[in-house]
């Protein structure tokens, strides 16, 4: 009967998970996405101001040149690095290349590396 | 007597695929721009504005769009559904996330074909 009883669906607690290298690139997926969907707004505000008109496009420049904006515009761009190579391993991993555990955890590995490298180096350009 | 919540099967392959087609439009559209800002499309407005107001970034960036929304509701509807238990919260969220997304689908469609 308990088994039957079962509570569904179920939660995770996020407090009491442990996870492996692979887990870890992949909580930082979500953690991306999210990011990236609540800040939606100001991108778009920006891709607005950048379109508008000659004028806009010229104050949408000032206004990410400040020291904050930067800071707030490399997270962001960490946040796409990372959900765009995680998504293309998941795509990967869905077409059996690299299912295995030893290269999945390395695949992972190569996620977190290639995107805060990048990061890094477009970043740095940007700045 | 089995006890149970009954759940439906399947419901999950259609949102599992649309989550990879949008994903893999989003991988093109992206090789696109950033080809097209390595080439410096972005130095001035006059080359910016040009660029996205022709015809064919305007059809494509219009279908990056739609697919960066519906990955977004499928991808943080989840997110909601896996961490919020209470099912008024729950609601709340998903009925916000959609309102938003649907409004932020019409201001980006206003953007590329206003310039």
């Amino acid at each position: 009967m308990s088994e039957m009883t079962k509570r569904r669906p179920k939660y995770l607690n996020l407090f009491e998970i442990r996870l492996p290298i692979a887990g870890f690139a992949s909580i930082l997926h979500r953690v991306s996405g999210l990011g990236l969907f609540l800040m939606l707004p100001l991108l778009l505000w920006l891709l607005d101001a950048s379109l508008r008109s000659a004028d806009s496009y010229q104050s949408m420049q000032a206004a990410i040149a400040h020291p904050l904006a930067k800071l707030v515009l490399i997270g962001l761009l960490w946040a796409f690095l990372h959900h765009f190579c995680m998504g293309i391993r998941i795509l990967l991993i869905d077409i059996h290349i690299g299912v295995a555990k030893a290269q999945a955890r390395t695949s992972a590995i190569a996620v977190l590396v290639v995107s805060l490298l990048l990061t890094l180096i477009l970043g740095a350009k940007l700045w | 007597m089995v006890n149970r919540k009954i759940v439906g099967a399947h419901y999950g392959l259609k949102d599992w695929l649309a989550q990879r087609i949008t994903g893999v439009v989003m991988v093109m559209f992206t090789l696109v721009m950033a080809i097209a800002l390595l080439q410096g499309v972005g130095a001035n407005y006059e080359s910016w504005r040009g660029f996205m107001s022709s015809s064919p970034m305007r059809f494509v960036t219009f279908i990056f769009i739609i697919s960066l929304c519906w990955h977004a509701w499928v991808g943080v509807r989840d997110i909601w559904m896996d961490y919020i238990q209470p099912a008024g919260i729950k609601l709340v969220l998903h009925v916000l996330t959609l309102l938003a997304l649907i409004g932020y689908a019409g201001w980006a469609a206003q953007v590329i074909w206003r310039i």
